[in-house]
């Protein structure tokens, strides 16, 4: 686990912050994302995760601290030119049309087309096939790419919005609390496919409020609290329990520990 | 698994394996999951029903009577179902048939023009109506039915205040003597004698029309834009679709099967009442519905809404045959409405459960 190669980061955060008016939202954050490893930011509800992955996904912009992409420092002025960069960010409800098959929801926005004039049309074979070899590529052995996407489970969804990311080639993947609506089998099976595009190579960026799901894949955990970090740690340098103990902090440890030993 | 049966479209599964989580899906509940079953069904059972109780009803006349009857609707209702499909309302394209036949008469008549300069003057103006509806649609974020009210009422006081303007009366002037008439009237309002029945020339316009918006919606990436915003507008900004411009493009189709429509109606009567047309935004909406689209959007089909259109000018035509009073057609028409609803209804959550 010990990397002592320098590497560029895909995406490096140093000290970065963001008020909105005088409301601090987001505080002296710094994180890293290298290929091939799983960060992951926790934090209770208000810690200022939602912001962080605003700034990274273009959304906002950072107004102190530095933002570098690959090694070079820039401001992400547009979903679009994140998007452009290799950062793409998969939102927990925005992902999908739930009443368009499967197929037609992984190509969406990019469709790719044959012909030519006025009978340029859909690579509806293309479409249907590579969407299922995609899927299958992460593991997801579909029943059907035919199928309303909303017949999917809420894992299932989040699975294709994640293979459609990394088909269109991605670098980093953002993952907005990817397993917050979900049960525990649905949750191991995203996290599956979470390991499973680390493993393809990318840089994920994990966003969750649950330190067991976190510690389950990842490389680096950065802990918010309040708008601010409060820690920020490689996976050796911490275990599970620690992790748990930052992130529910001291005396709510006993209720929290309670609540998450329940079978 | 041994008992393949590919029921399923090409392409899929090249190796021939089934997937044994995939129950054998017999053709018939692929069926079930068409959009427009419910609406077949009707149309068959309404069909059977005047063939029955109205001796005339199997004649080949009348038969041609009820197609031209469900044209004139289909035009309209095509491009309202893609709109509907869309997400989105027109309250304002019964009224705006009028305006485009409106605008084109009076274009053709006060400028002393072959009428086919006025025909294209009313495709631009009525185009451009269009963009408006979805221009302040986009713009304002405010209900499509809010905005296309606004323009039904606009539109409506237009009519009735500019033909009383131009002309003094509520219709106006003949054209029927003018320059480019006859061919203009070939175009839109002939009648085609096919076997020896007579096929009116707007059935061509509307299977065409069918023809092409069931290409668009299926096998185009706007056809895939328009299924997206419908269903859900944010997921397909958040990936690229140009939202705004795929609405302010349906609105302008709409506009566009308003001007076939309007020139329809003004080369087979040669002048056209300013009044007319209100009304007719709710019978389209209600083909489009019959005919499987979803209310709330992102799902329904051209196909659909033809039905939905056939199953209008059947009943309207077949009251006739059978010497009812016609005054009972309104009320078929919202028995019908609540049935195939509620057929559409049953049949999808059948066809969603038994994936």
């Amino acid at each position: 686990m010990t990397q002592t190669a320098p590497r560029t980061a895909l995406v490096e955060l140093s000290g970065v912050g963001k008020h909105y008016g005088n409301v601090r939202a987001l505080e002296g954050v710094s994180l890293e994302v290298h290929a091939g490893e799983i960060t992951c930011v926790l934090g209770d509800n208000g810690a200022g995760k939602s912001t962080l992955i605003k700034i990274i996904a273009g959304l906002h912009q950072h107004d102190a601290g530095a933002l570098a992409v690959e090694g070079e420092e820039t401001r992400l002025s547009s979903p679009r030119e994140a998007l452009d960069r290799g950062i793409a960010t998969v939102y927990q409800d925005l992902a999908v049309v739930p009443l368009m098959p499967v197929w037609r929801n992984f190509f969406l926005g990019s469709e790719p087309r044959k012909g030519t004039g006025p009978f340029k049309r859909l690579d509806v074979e293309f479409m249907r096939e590579t969407t299922r070899a995609e899927l299958l590529r992460m593991g997801i052995d579909l029943r059907d790419v035919d199928q309303p996407i909303g017949t999917l489970s809420g894992g299932e969804r989040q699975c294709v919005a994640i293979a459609r990311a990394v088909y269109f080639g991605a670098k980093v993947l953002v993952l907005d609390e990817p397993t917050a609506a979900l049960g525990v089998k649905q949750s191991g099976v995203v996290l599956k496919y979470v390991a499973a595009a680390r493993d393809r190579g990318l840089g994920v960026v994990l966003i969750t409020h649950n330190p067991h799901h976190a510690y389950l894949v990842g490389d680096r955990f950065v802990l918010l609290k309040r708008g601010a970090m409060v820690g920020n740690h490689t996976r050796d340098e911490i275990t599970l329990d620690e992790l748990t103990r930052q992130m529910a902090g001291g005396n709510e440890l006993d209720d929290l520990r309670h609540e998450l030993q329940r079978p | 698994m041994s008992a393949t049966i590919d029921v399923k479209p090409s392409g899929e599964r090249p190796s021939g394996q089934r997937d044994e989580r995939v129950l054998r899906t017999s053709p018939l509940r692929r069926l079930l999951g068409r959009p427009e079953l419910g609406s077949v069904v009707g149309a068959l059972a309404v069909f059977v029903f005047f063939a029955l109780v109205a001796d005339s009803f199997l004649r080949a006349s009348s038969l041609s009577t009820v197609l031209y009857a469900a044209s004139t609707i289909g035009i309209m209702a095509v491009p309202v179902a893609l709109l509907m499909i869309g997400g989105e309302f027109d309250l304002s394209a019964g009224v705006m048939v009028t305006t485009s036949a409106l605008v084109s008469s009076m274009f053709s008549y006060q400028m002393t023009a072959n009428v086919w300069v006025g025909v294209g003057v009313s495709l631009l103006v009525t185009l451009a109506i269009g963009a408006f509806n979805g221009f302040m649609l986009t713009r304002t974020k405010l209900p499509s039915f809010i905005i296309t009210l606004g323009t039904f009422l606009m539109l409506t006081g237009m009519n009735l205040g500019f033909t009383k303007l131009i002309d003094g009366t509520v219709s106006t002037k003949t054209i029927a003597d003018m320059e480019g008439f006859p061919s203009a009237r070939e175009v839109f309002a002939s009648t085609l004698g096919v076997g020896g029945v007579d096929i009116k020339i707007t059935i061509v316009w509307w299977l065409a029309l069918v023809a092409v918006a069931s290409w668009i919606l299926l096998r185009t990436r706007a056809g895939n834009w328009i299924f997206a915003v419908g269903g859900n507008k944010d997921a397909a900004r958040a990936v690229g679709v140009p939202v705004n411009k795929t609405k302010i493009g349906l609105y302008m189709g709409v506009a566009f099967g308003a001007w076939v429509a309007g020139q329809h109606l003004l080369f087979s009567y040669d002048v056209v009442q300013s009044g007319e047309g209100v009304g007719n935004e709710l019978t389209y909406i209600i083909a489009a519905v019959i005919g499987g689209c979803l209310i709330t959007g992102g799902y329904g089909s051209a196909i659909g809404s033809a039905v939905g259109a056939l199953l209008f000018g059947m009943t309207s035509k077949g009251i006739v045959f059978a010497e009812w009073n016609p005054d009972w057609f309104k009320f078929f028409l919202g028995a019908m409405l609540l049935l195939a609803t509620l057929l559409n209804a049953w049949v999808r959550k059948r066809a969603e459960a038994t994936k």
